[in-house]
């Protein structure tokens, strides 16, 4: 990685969906409302970010019944785990080399 | 600028993973209560015995009963106790007490403290006491280090020594009550102010 700048995903860099992948990175699947009270947002702006980055094909959507209620949860894909290493190895980068 | 916003970026993250891993309501007061509970406890209990000259104890005698009350006295308070400070302290931090990482530290933590529960009744009704002070001991060290994994690291430490000790009375007979004080009691103190030196000086 000659040029880091290059690796800095602009898909990342928003507070919210930074927050949502950190969360799918630790955990196999995350419910929508778990998520909207880790990050603290309205469901308006949460569901306008999920869309974002499902639609990158870096987050899978799993819409099920439990019981009579709706419940959505939220899985990584392979290849949102490859963007959000290299996306956190270029800041890693950034920050060696302005030290 | 510009590396500053790099730093807070992995500073989120880190925050992140954290905060949807690990239950990090647990208040470092409710350990050191839950061991000024349990020496309270064991005091009582050694009251119980000593004021009777005829050192054994007879499972259907009123000191057994009176031990056993003392016993879930002390486990209730210790629990309630727990339960109203996490409240106050998820609510200090803006966050829900009971999430989905407050679930999975409770089953991950019942499981084992709930077989060992069973296991301590199972050997109170055939006779075995010299073993219910270990038995006790090892199973709630094994409950601490399986639920480590969804709060604090420093629980995991915590269910060693327990783990540890549990072994050492295993070995020693007759120094239960003994035993029994410096885990539920020394051990719950000194992890309670360690939680708090480390995680709780600096909230607001």
């Amino acid at each position: 990685m000659k040029n880091p700048i290059a690796h800095i995903n602009k898909i990342f860099d928003h507070r919210i969906r930074l927050g949502i992948m950190s969360a799918l990175m630790v955990n196999e699947t995350v419910d929508y409302t778990v998520l909207k009270e880790l990050l603290q947002v309205t469901d308006g702006n949460l569901a306008s970010h999920i869309k974002t980055l499902e639609s990158e094909l870096f987050i899978l959507v799993n819409k099920r019944f439990v019981g009579k209620k709706p419940n959505t949860s939220y899985q990584i894909t392979v290849a949102g785990r490859r963007a959000f290493l290299q996306h956190l190895q270029a800041l890693e980068q950034l920050i060696n080399n302005s030290k | 600028m510009e590396d500053n916003s790099y730093l807070n970026q992995l500073k989120d993250i880190r925050s992140m993973m954290d905060r949807s891993t690990k239950f990090l309501s647990l208040s470092g007061l409710s350990g050191i209560l839950a061991g000024v509970y349990a020496i309270l406890g064991a005091i009582c209990v050694n009251y119980i015995i000593e004021s009777n000259p005829r050192k054994y104890i007879i499972i259907e005698s009123n000191r057994f009963k009176a031990i056993i009350a003392v016993a879930f006295l002390v486990l209730f308070l210790s629990l309630l106790t727990a339960f109203i400070l996490s409240k106050r302290k998820a609510r200090k931090t803006g966050e829900n007490l009971w999430n989905a990482t407050a679930k999975r530290l409770v089953i991950n933590f019942c499981v084992p403290l709930f077989t060992g529960g069973v296991f301590v009744v199972s050997l109170i009704l055939q006779g075995h006491y010299g073993l219910i002070g270990a038995a006790s001991l090892l199973f709630y060290g094994l409950a601490l280090f399986n639920a480590s994994k969804y709060t604090f690291d420093t629980i995991r430490s915590l269910g060693i020594a327990f783990i540890v000790l549990g072994l050492f009375a295993l070995n020693v007979r007759g120094y239960s009550l003994i035993f029994w004080t410096i885990g539920f009691g020394a051990l719950h103190i000194l992890y309670g102010i360690i939680v708090y030196l480390k995680y709780e000086r600096k909230l607001p």
